[in-house]
């Protein structure tokens, strides 16, 4: 008898199960860069409470590349509406989109961030330039006019003004746009400024400035900004690359580090003095307008001043908001369905 | 022992008691040391644990007590204008009340919430008079509470002009400085707070305004990310009762059938024994490769949606199958073939001996295999990592197809959050739940054995 009741239930929860592809979805699924992530919760909550015919979003991370190889899945309920992106869209992704019938891409900027280099509290304090960074991280260095494989093991060793420490560089792996920032403005920067890499030609030079040293002392992490600070705990000597908004908040645990001779800041990135920066972005789905309900409300909604302008939550949080002019404009792109071709 | 010992002509009886005596020693000392090598290892694994609790304790117990603003809310009718209620009229259809209801609402959230917080944090420290310090005060109550009052006056819309003695969740980095769990001695460049915001602090904490009250939030919110100081385990916790719930109903009655099937029914053959190989193949599978399984069959294939409870459900009755089944089936082994011969020679049919005599005598055996099969469920995370189940969701969801969370995720959430102050006593906190969660499922499982528990 009970063993009947069992089967009962079970083909009531199969048949269940089976009807879930014929739902709608009444809420927005968003994913994609973890830099993005804490910014884009941030909103949805706030969308959540201050619309309350719309129901809270939901915001999944996964990396620019993962958020965006999900968006470019194809459209319908169960792909994502919205993909928040530290790096702006590439045209290979873009082309993957259109395959999977995804043609109406909109791109949204809600600001810049900034990207520090952070050690321990109770460890030297770095000033950097991106050389120095090269130096340190390069599978092979200039040395006395040729390429040598790296032989630099302490920091002191690459300049004297740096500390006398061990060379560990914590560093955020490929499947984060913030890596690729980290490479265009300051290894490949670094390196372009040495005057032995300026005489090679453009091959040599691209294959000097983008091969990264492999012998343990460059750490890639796939996970977030805790676990590098994790091994920064681990692993005193090291220095980590963090966001601003990370550092901002353990500010008791880290040693920001200044570049160029410039301190990250609020103002410093926002004014371009600071050299490593980037702006972040999301990625609405136009096919998805007017069949989920509150896309549009949603992009309309971060882009409002009190959420993303100066003074907003997100300033708060970390985010280096976009001026009123360029807010604007962002938004009435957003309005017109502006798409990215 | 030795051949030369043994060969050689007979000793006198002294020596002979010797080399016994010798040899005695030896085997003792053997003894000795193989039974303080098992009791090393013992006391090892238990320090172990000792250790784990110890500290997941110490972390995760002062997150239960959160500082609280104690206070009287004064519901100020000229901060909040609104219409009063809609309520409805004739001839008016339930949609056209709901939207105006909706335009209520979006009317009252409008209100300036964080002014009538900045008046109630006023009025305990009257010295602050600036009009930009005012403004900064709210930075000692959490930003969710304007959400907070405002429901409470969607529930009651009688309260405006009121005052109602409440308690306001402090913030996060408020929490954090009065705990002690930031370095209280660091220069200000290092705090999370401006100077004067840490003074207010201590002073309405010394004041008794600011108490350390238990932590309801953590139990009745769902995840918060725009307010950290409100976020709570409830999303997660439902989700995951969701999934039990699955697992419950899909995993136990099929693996309970498939192991009857088998022990009772099958014949013995090639067949039945490369079954048999599999399942427990099976039960050795790695949880993660159940994850993608499910992603690619249940997401990309039936076109489920994502983070949702009832994919989770349908993953991790997949990956509990196979431990019911086995240990469902070495219940049945363990049940005398007497019984069974006895039902059969008074008569019964095969399906009236397992009903009536083999099932309810494997019973606690069933239930102790089911329940540690959901109980290692629900406290599986890396599936529900490729499901999508690791996204932020900040509601509660109210059916298994809403997205949501669940108790391991959100720990393994909690762990990457930024404020690593406030977030590494969460985070222990969280564990402490899902511990709790499942030391009371394995208790449950040894009661059920100890009730029902049949000797022959």
């Amino acid at each position: 008898m009970f063993n009947k009741s069992f089967i009962a239930a079970a083909v009531v929860a199969v048949g269940a199960s089976f009807a879930a592809p014929a739902m709608a979805r009444d809420n927005l699924q968003i994913a994609g860069s973890s830099t993005v992530l804490p910014f884009a919760s941030i909103v949805a909550e706030e969308f959540g409470n201050a619309f309350p015919q719309f129901k809270t979003p939901v915001v999944g991370s996964g990396g620019s590349s993962g958020g965006l190889r999900q968006f470019c899945q194809g459209v319908g309920a169960n792909t994502i509406d919205i993909a928040n992106a530290s790096r702006p869209i590439k045209s290979a992704e873009v082309d993957a989109c259109k395959k999977a019938g995804v043609g109406k891409i909109i791109e949204v900027q809600i600001g810049y961030d900034g990207i520090v280099f952070a050690s321990r509290a109770d460890k030297g304090s770095f000033a950097l330039e991106p050389r120095h960074v090269f130096l340190a991280a390069g599978a092979q260095v200039p040395q006395g006019g040729k390429l040598v494989a790296n032989p630099y093991t302490r920091w002191s060793q690459i300049d004297k003004s740096l500390p006398d420490q061990e060379i560990v560089l914590v560093i955020p792996a490929s499947n984060h746009g913030t890596r690729e920032v980290f490479e265009e403005k300051v290894t490949h920067a670094g390196c372009d400024a040495l005057p032995e890499v300026k005489a090679l030609d453009g091959d040599a030079k691209k294959k000097v400035c983008s091969s990264l040293r492999q012998d343990g002392r460059l750490i890639e992490i796939a996970g977030d900004y805790t676990e590098t600070l994790a091994r920064l705990q681990a692993q005193g000597d090291a220095v980590g690359v963090f966001g601003l908004s990370f550092y901002d908040q353990n500010r008791d645990r880290l040693k920001v580090a200044t570049v160029n001779g410039v301190t990250p800041s609020l103002q410093t990135i926002g004014s371009g003095q600071y050299p490593v920066s980037r702006p972040l972005f999301f990625y609405v789905k136009g096919e998805h307008i007017g069949v989920i309900p509150g896309l549009k409300e949603y992009a309309e909604y971060f882009l409002s001043e009190q959420v993303s302008g100066f003074g907003s939550p997100l300033e708060a949080a970390g985010l280096i908001p976009l001026s009123n002019d360029e807010r604007g404009k962002i938004l009435a792109n957003v309005r017109n369905g502006k798409t990215v071709q | 022992m030795h051949n030369d010992d043994a060969s050689a002509p007979r000793t006198d009886p002294s020596t002979q008691r010797r080399l016994v005596e010798r040899s005695l020693a030896r085997r003792h000392g053997a003894e000795k040391r193989f039974r303080a090598a098992g009791l090393a290892a013992v006391f090892f694994g238990l320090g172990m644990v000792a250790l784990l609790f110890a500290s997941i304790l110490a972390k995760g117990v002062p997150a239960f007590w959160q500082a609280t603003v104690v206070t009287e809310v004064y519901f100020d009718p000229e901060i909040i204008k609104v219409d009063p209620r809609p309520v409805a009229q004739p001839g008016e259809t339930p949609a056209q009340l709901h939207e105006r209801e909706m335009a209520w609402q979006t009317q009252l959230t409008m209100a300036n919430w964080n002014r009538i917080i900045e008046n109630t944090l006023a009025a305990h420290l009257p010295e602050v008079t600036d009009a930009r310090a005012r403004a900064r005060l709210r930075q000692l109550v959490t930003s969710g509470e304007r959400f907070v009052l405002r429901d409470r006056v969607i529930a009651d819309p009688a309260l405006i002009g009121q005052r109602l003695t409440l308690k306001l969740l402090a913030d996060a980095n408020v929490d954090v400085w009065l705990k002690g769990n930031i370095d209280r001695s660091l220069p200000d460049s290092q705090q999370q707070l401006a100077p004067d915001v840490r003074a207010w602090a201590d002073q309405l904490h010394e004041r008794g305004v600011i108490q350390m009250k238990f932590n309801t939030t953590l139990f009745g919110n769902p995840d918060s990310r725009s307010s950290l100081a409100s976020a709570g385990l409830a999303g997660a916790f439902v989700g995951s009762l969701f999934m039990m719930a699955i697992v419950i109903l899909l995993a136990v009655p099929v693996g309970v059938a498939s192991a009857v099937y088998l022990e009772e029914f099958a014949p013995r053959n090639r067949f039945t024994d490369l079954i048999e190989v599999n399942i427990n193949n099976l039960a050795a599978v790695p949880s993660i490769i159940f994850g993608l399984l499910g992603a690619a069959v249940f997401i990309n294939w039936f076109h489920m949606p994502l983070s949702a409870p009832i994919v989770g459900g349908l993953v991790l009755s997949l990956m509990t199958l196979p431990t019911v089944i086995i240990a469902t089936r070495s219940t049945l082994q363990a049940i005398p073939p007497s019984i069974r011969q006895a039902a059969l020679g008074i008569g019964a049919s095969k399906v009236q001996m397992i009903l009536h005599h083999v099932l309810p005598l494997a019973l606690p055996g069933i239930l102790t295999g089911a329940i540690i099969g959901v109980a290692q469920a629900i406290g599986e995370t890396a599936p529900l990592l490729l499901i999508g189940m690791s996204a932020f969701v900040a509601a509660v969801p109210a059916t298994p197809f809403d997205q949501s969370t669940a108790l391991p995720v959100q720990i393994y959430l909690w762990q990457g959050n930024e404020l690593r102050n406030f977030f590494e006593a969460r985070t222990s906190a969280a564990i402490i739940v899902l511990l709790g969660l499942m030391l009371s499922l394995n208790a449950l499982a040894i009661w059920l054995r100890k009730r029902f528990e049949k000797r022959w």
